[in-house]
């Protein structure tokens, strides 16, 4: 077991000890700093802190840990998640993403799908790189339910000996990695933004902590699989080629005890468009300069097209223009979108306070000075009303 | 109805960064609150109890002073805490921090429905719950929205599968995590923290746990490792256009950032 030792006398400012640590696990009480549970042994304090206060201390392993066998444990598995007769999108950008890493090594991918009738999705996955497809096809994977599913999963684990297994960090998949990551008793990084792979199968995870301010770098070097969730859109999803591949399809039945289910599903309730403007992934905002209420629905078009909501600024919501829930800003609502375009607004203090984390800020002025140019990812010198029609002429064409 | 609610102590603020130059970690301050998602799995268990009857215990694994975070549930109205703290816990991941909590569940007793919430602001992983629920063998639910009927042997809920909401009657016990919209929590009362004050919070230590092989706990039990940390690169550049076909160009730019595809 590794521990971290504090040499007290080496501490001069004991108080200030605390904020050394990004996991909170330096406790300062009752004069004494201490090292708490909390400790993930990422060894700032002892590279960081004070000269020789935080001291790494090996102790003897209580255990040896098996070394596994990775020649035993190769190739990349891919949950694929499927409503209805569909992919998930985000199935498919795994899969891309597990075809550039397990080509790296001379590797195959593999694909999971479970389900009541499955055979279109299983034909659409022979148009991507994927070598071989797990299917279990049964009444009990009509919906899912957690316990089929993750014994379906088991069964691919254990009879593939995958390296690493992706699975989509949807509802779904957030339920359904961590419990068959339990089960095989394996590591498990959630939400990773950037995967790569060592010559060694070592699979080199990247993802945010802390609400984004700082970024971790995970691996799983004792455990095989190596499990890891990934966020919808983080990957590029491969192009479809026209003819389908040489996939594989093996075809696995379960024992009946294992599609047993405590849960029975009773209805199932498409979702609607988000009314909310703080959980659009995409958020059209406007402001005074979009001159009149008329022109309004021009931008509704838009938030419609790029399926997101309409949002604004103050002002327009002062002059009734536009319902108060759509207001963004100090004294409205605050938005993290992926993508927010602001259209004919000035970028005051009030307003960037509501939008200003967003991921991708999109913002058009005519005037080149405007102060929504300095949050701006993109920030596009003209008139809104020459730009966003011709835009929506191209999102038209596209269908 | 038994039913435990899992809370945890989180940073007050997650308003952390990284020094670029220096690699140290820049933290405004290192007070605790309790992690705001758990306050809706705990308003969650309060109004079962009070549909239902029952008691409501809160469990946390951290360092003792996480025992102010069951001292706010008390004020909230939960019946009994324990604190799960033991050295041998120092480093766990999510597999790690999950298998102690289950440890630490089947010590404590039997229950009818175990309540997690959403996610930690300072782990953010919205993993333990589901690993607990596999170590435990109960069925689990995540991003419960409603619960329509409990009774001994069964609830009734709607969860929100991600394309759609989802209604299903699962047999107990279950563990289910929460997702925010699902009620308003109550704010803590100053009359219940006064009653609360000479309740004892039980410690659970590793030699309370029927496993205590020290390899299974901590950074022994922990299959990740953090390799390092970085503070993220962030794109603070704005990119001027301000010349050409400028709607021609926007609309490239939502293509390739992947912003036209249909949302799923
Ligand atoms: C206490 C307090 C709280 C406030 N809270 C909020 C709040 O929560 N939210 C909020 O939004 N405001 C808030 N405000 C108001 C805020 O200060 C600004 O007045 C407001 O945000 C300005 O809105 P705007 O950008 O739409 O309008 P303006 O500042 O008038 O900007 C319009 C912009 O449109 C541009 N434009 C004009 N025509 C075109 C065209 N054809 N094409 C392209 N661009 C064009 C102009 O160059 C200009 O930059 C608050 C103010 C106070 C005092
Ligand atoms: N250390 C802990 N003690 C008790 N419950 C926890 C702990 N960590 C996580 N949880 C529970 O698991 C949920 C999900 O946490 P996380 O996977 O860290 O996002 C939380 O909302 C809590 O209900």
């Amino acid at each position: 077991m590794k521990t971290i030792l504090v040499h007290q006398a080496l501490i001069p400012n004991p108080a200030d000890a605390p904020k050394l640590c990004p996991f909170g696990a330096i406790a300062f009480q009752e004069g004494s700093v201490s090292i708490t549970e909390q400790c993930r042994l990422c060894l700032v304090c002892v590279k960081k802190g004070p000269r020789g206060a935080f001291e790494l201390q090996e102790e003897q392993a209580t255990s040896q840990r098996p070394v596994i066998d990775r020649e035993k444990w190769q190739g990349i598995l891919v949950y694929v998640e499927r409503y209805g007769r569909s992919i998930h999108p985000v199935s498919l950008e795994m899969i891309g993403k597990a075809h550039e890493l397990a080509d790296k090594l001379g590797q195959p991918v593999y694909a999971v799908v479970a389900g009541d009738a499955v055979a279109q999705v299983v034909e659409e996955l022979a148009h991507y790189p994927v070598d071989v497809a797990y299917v279990y096809e049964h009444p009990a994977f009509k919906d899912f339910r957690i316990e089929p599913y993750t014994a379906a999963l088991e069964d691919a684990i254990g009879t593939l000996h995958p390296s690493a297994v992706l699975v989509g960090g949807t509802n779904i998949g957030r339920m359904l990695a961590p419990r068959t990551a339990a089960r095989v008793r394996t590591g498990l990084t959630a939400d990773c933004t950037f995967l790569d792979i060592q010559k060694n199968g070592d699979l080199d995870q990247i993802r945010p902590a802390f609400g984004g301010n700082i970024m971790a770098h995970i691996r799983t070097p004792n455990h095989r699989p190596q499990f890891a969730t990934v966020r919808y859109k983080i990957f590029d999803a491969p192009s479809r080629s026209p003819q389908a591949g040489q996939l594989a399809v093996v075809h696995r039945t379960l024992r009946e005890q294992s599609l047993h289910s405590a849960v029975s599903v009773l209805s199932e309730t498409p979702k609607g468009a988000g009314v909310f403007i703080e959980d659009a992934d995409v958020v059209v905002a406007v402001g005074k300069g979009i001159g009149k209420r008329e022109n309004i629905g021009l931008f509704e078009t838009l938030a419609t097209k790029l399926h997101g909501q309409l949002a604004c600024t103050r002002p327009l919501v002062e002059d009734g223009w536009i319902d108060p829930r759509r207001q963004i800003g100090l004294s409205g609502r605050t938005v993290k979108p992926k993508l927010i375009i602001a259209c004919g607004i000035s970028g005051s203090v009030q307003f960037v306070a509501g939008m200003k984390s967003s991921d991708c800020i999109v913002a058009i002025n005519n005037d080149p000075q405007a102060a929504i140019f300095n949050v701006a990812h993109i920030g596009i010198v003209g008139d809104v009303f020459s730009i966003v029609p011709a835009l929506l002429d191209k999102l038209a064409k596209r269908g | 109805m038994e039913i435990l609610v899992l809370i945890k102590q989180v940073p007050l603020d997650s308003n952390v960064g990284v020094d670029p130059k220096t690699g140290v970690i820049k933290r405004e301050n290192a007070e605790t609150k309790l992690n705001p998602y758990d306050l809706f799995a705990l308003e969650t268990a309060l109004r079962l109890k009070e549909l239902a009857g029952g008691i409501v215990t809160v469990l946390t694994m951290g360092p003792p002073q996480a025992e102010a975070a069951i001292r706010e549930a008390f004020a909230m109205g939960a019946d009994a805490g324990y604190l799960l703290t033991d050295r041998a816990f120092a480093g766990s991941d999510v597999l790690a921090t999950s298998y102690a909590l289950s440890q630490a569940i089947k010590a404590i007793g039997a229950f009818d429905l175990v309540v997690c919430g959403k996610q930690t602001t300072d782990g953010d992983t919205a993993q333990v719950g589901s690993e607990c629920s596999e170590f435990l063998g109960v069925p689990c639910l995540a991003n419960v929205q409603t619960i329509e009927v409990i009774d001994p042997g069964a609830v009734t809920l709607v969860y929100d599968a991600g394309n759609s909401f989802i209604r299903a009657t699962v047999q107990l016990p279950v563990l289910i995590s929460v997702d925010k919209d699902i009620c308003q929590p109550r704010l803590p009362s100053w009359n219940r923290m006064q009653a609360s004050k000479g309740r004892v919070v039980k410690k659970i230590t590793l030699d309370d746990l029927a496993d205590k092989n020290r390899s299974h706990y901590g950074l022994d039990g922990s299959p990740t490792q953090v390799v390092r940390i970085f503070p993220p690169e962030h794109e603070t550049t704005t990119e001027l256009w301000d010349d050409g076909d400028l709607a021609s160009r926007l609309f490239s730019f939502l293509q390739e950032k992947k912003f036209l595809q249909e949302l799923a």
